[in-house]
């Protein structure tokens, strides 16, 4: 038996990978499906799931409802619809913020000497390595009416005699923004990094000899060459966006409602997982969409493994 | 032609966004000595010590451990550490297996051919595709209603129930923390030839040998950097935690969380400060023995 195994080499890879199938089908395929079965349930009055077969929750999330405030059979109220609007948005406007602001870092990380590089990339990883949670904290204290932000405006308001009233900042949709693009700015800086450090320096040379100037070199080598790192970036950090709900939970209060909000609040304060379900697979069809045709556009870069 | 030439707005840009990614840290560590108790305005540092706490209002003035009164505190808090041993625990045996299977699976993909190859490599893909909220609720309805059944079939009851802890925490990060595992291993194992294990064979050495004396030694750094990128991504994670822990296995992202809906003190910056003082120690080491590695 042994003996045929080590001749089998067929399997021997099976083997191989069998503890890793164990947990891919029982943790994520499993529940996905089972996420899948119960967003077509309904809730009991307990709490608990009814098997069967509606898409009364694929409706509630569309808009329609069969009770409403108003006393009318059915009505229309776009609150979900809105919540994933916003979701995506703030999905876009995350990615493309962290993208400005993480390219030219990225840039100078990788034209550094080589012996600074490190160093460099080493101030990148503290805050990413400081923990999700406590960089959230650390935003709320910023933000708030009576935070650092305000202190140091009212000092300097004082200093040239001006009257100050304290800015509300936290609880806004800004706070949010400004609180998801510092959580996932370093997701964005070390893909990108990854490959301009690949772009061979005779490419610069050859293009200053062929007397482009600085912007043409970036339009025509930089950029393109740096794409696949983008690319892994803005699946690395547009993903997580759409599914958080911490950020906003924290620094946008109740007024800012996110899809994870939603689905959090289903599973643990309202206890509807099954309009829960359904709030997470439109979730997940959305990000796969939005993935699918940005790679089909751009490629699947393989930078995802250096970050 | 200097290489290393840079405009001067990549180098105003970089010390902005540098500047932003280290303010927050700055303020969260310089808040954690505050005298202020409700630590909403800095009030200054806690000067003196005294074998008591005073306190004049809600300035604390005089402590037994002066400035690091709040640090002090923190070690007496034992919800904190009770957290922190949670967290480091489900760390340590998560990263283990899921290193030890990822580590298999990477070589399965990258050295092998076998029927299920195309749907395992597919499989890895899904938590990196899929929003983690996703994934964690997934995993919580599995619990649940596994937990439930099987309580009720088995008649269940008192302590003997199933019920979400440390135990299902520890599973669903194996099971997010593998795919990485797997492609960093996986990279690694492309840059090698087959050759080297072909050369080995044909001298005699049977597999075991050959892993052991050519592939593992090979190999090891990806394993190393598949491990502590495991062990970060176990130390960090919120989203799956959240979901999957019960009483008793609260880890201290979840505790922080819970604290910032309710009152904060400074002993909430104390935290923070210790943990990034620790991840600084980590990645300086890390960075030290790279670079003793390139020499």
């Amino acid at each position: 038996m042994l003996k045929r195994l080590r001749e089998n080499k067929s399997a021997q890879g099976t083997l191989l990978v069998v503890p890793t199938l164990i947990f891919m089908v029982g943790l994520l395929i499993i529940p996905l499906l089972l996420t899948l079965v119960i967003s077509f349930g309904q809730r009991s009055s307990d709490g608990n799931v009814i098997y069967s077969f509606s898409f009364a929750n694929y409706i509630r999330l569309i808009g329609y409802s069969t009770d409403c405030a108003s006393g009318a059979k059915i009505c229309f109220d776009p609150l979900y619809a809105q919540i994933m609007w916003r979701s995506l948005a703030l999905g876009f406007n995350t990615t493309a913020l962290v993208i400005i602001l993480a390219y030219p870092l990225a840039y100078f990380i990788a034209r550094a000497h080589p012996k600074r590089r490190n160093t460099y990339l080493f101030l990148v990883l503290i805050p990413l390595w400081t923990n999700f949670v406590i960089r959230v904290y650390a935003w709320m204290m910023l933000l708030r009416q009576e935070g650092v932000i305000n202190n140091i405006l009212e000092f300097f308001a004082g200093l040239l005699h001006i009257p100050f009233t304290p800015l509300n900042m936290l609880y806004t949709p800004g706070a949010v923004l400004v609180g998801m693009v510092y959580e996932f700015l370093p997701f964005m800086i070390l893909p990108i990094y990854t490959s301009l450090e690949k772009i061979d320096n005779s490419l610069y040379e050859a293009a200053a000899d062929l007397g482009a100037n600085s912007i043409r070199t970036l339009l025509r080598i930089t950029l393109p060459l740096s794409m696949p790192g983008i690319v892994a970036g803005t699946i690395l950090v547009f993903i997580p966006v759409m599914g958080t709900f911490i950020v906003s939970d924290i620094l946008g209060g109740r007024q800012v409602v996110l899809v994870g909000n939603l689905i959090q609040r289903q599973f643990l304060d309202a206890r509807d997982p099954t309009f829960g379900s359904a709030a997470s697979l439109v979730l997940m069809v959305l990000t796969l969409i939005v993935t699918y045709f940005y790679t089909r556009k751009f490629g699947f870069g393989e930078e995802i493994v250096a970050a | 032609m200097n290489p290393f030439r840079r405009s001067p707005f990549v180098i105003t840009a970089t010390m902005l966004v540098y500047a932003f990614l280290y303010l927050p840290i700055i303020v969260l560590v310089l808040y954690s000595f505050n005298a202020s108790r409700t630590n909403i305005v800095f009030t200054g540092f806690i000067t003196k010590y005294s074998d008591t706490v005073l306190a004049d209002g809600s300035n604390v003035i005089q402590s037994p451990c002066g400035p690091f009164h709040w640090f002090c505190e923190l070690s007496k808090n034992t919800d904190v550490i009770s957290a922190a041993k949670n967290t480091l625990t489900i760390a340590f045996i998560a990263t283990l297996i899921s290193t030890v299977v990822g580590t298999m699976a990477a070589l399965a993909l990258q050295r092998y051919d076998f029927k299920l190859k195309p749907f395992s490599q597919l499989s890895l893909y899904i938590p990196i595709v899929i929003p983690e909220i996703v994934m964690g609720i997934g995993i919580l309805t599995l619990f649940s209603q596994l937990f439930g059944f099987l309580n009720n079939a088995l008649n269940l009851n008192g302590d003997a129930r199933l019920s979400l802890g440390l135990g299902t925490v520890i599973v669903s990060h194996i099971a997010f923390m593998i795919p990485f595992v797997t492609l960093v291993v996986q990279a690694r194992l492309q840059g090698f030839e087959k050759a080297y294990e072909e050369a080995a064979m044909d001298l005699g050495a049977n597999e075991w040998i050959t892993f052991q004396r050519v592939t593992f030694p090979m190999i090891l750094p990806g394993v190393l950097s598949g491990a502590l990128l495991a062990f970060t991504l176990s130390l960090d994670d919120f989203v799956i935690t959240f979901f999957t822990n019960g009483p008793g296995s609260t880890t201290l992202p979840i505790y922080v969380y819970g604290l910032l809906r309710r009152i904060i003190t400074p002993q909430v910056n104390a935290l923070s400060t210790v943990w990034i003082a620790i991840v600084f120690l980590a990645v300086l080491a890390i960075q030290w023995v790279q670079n003793r590695e390139q020499k």
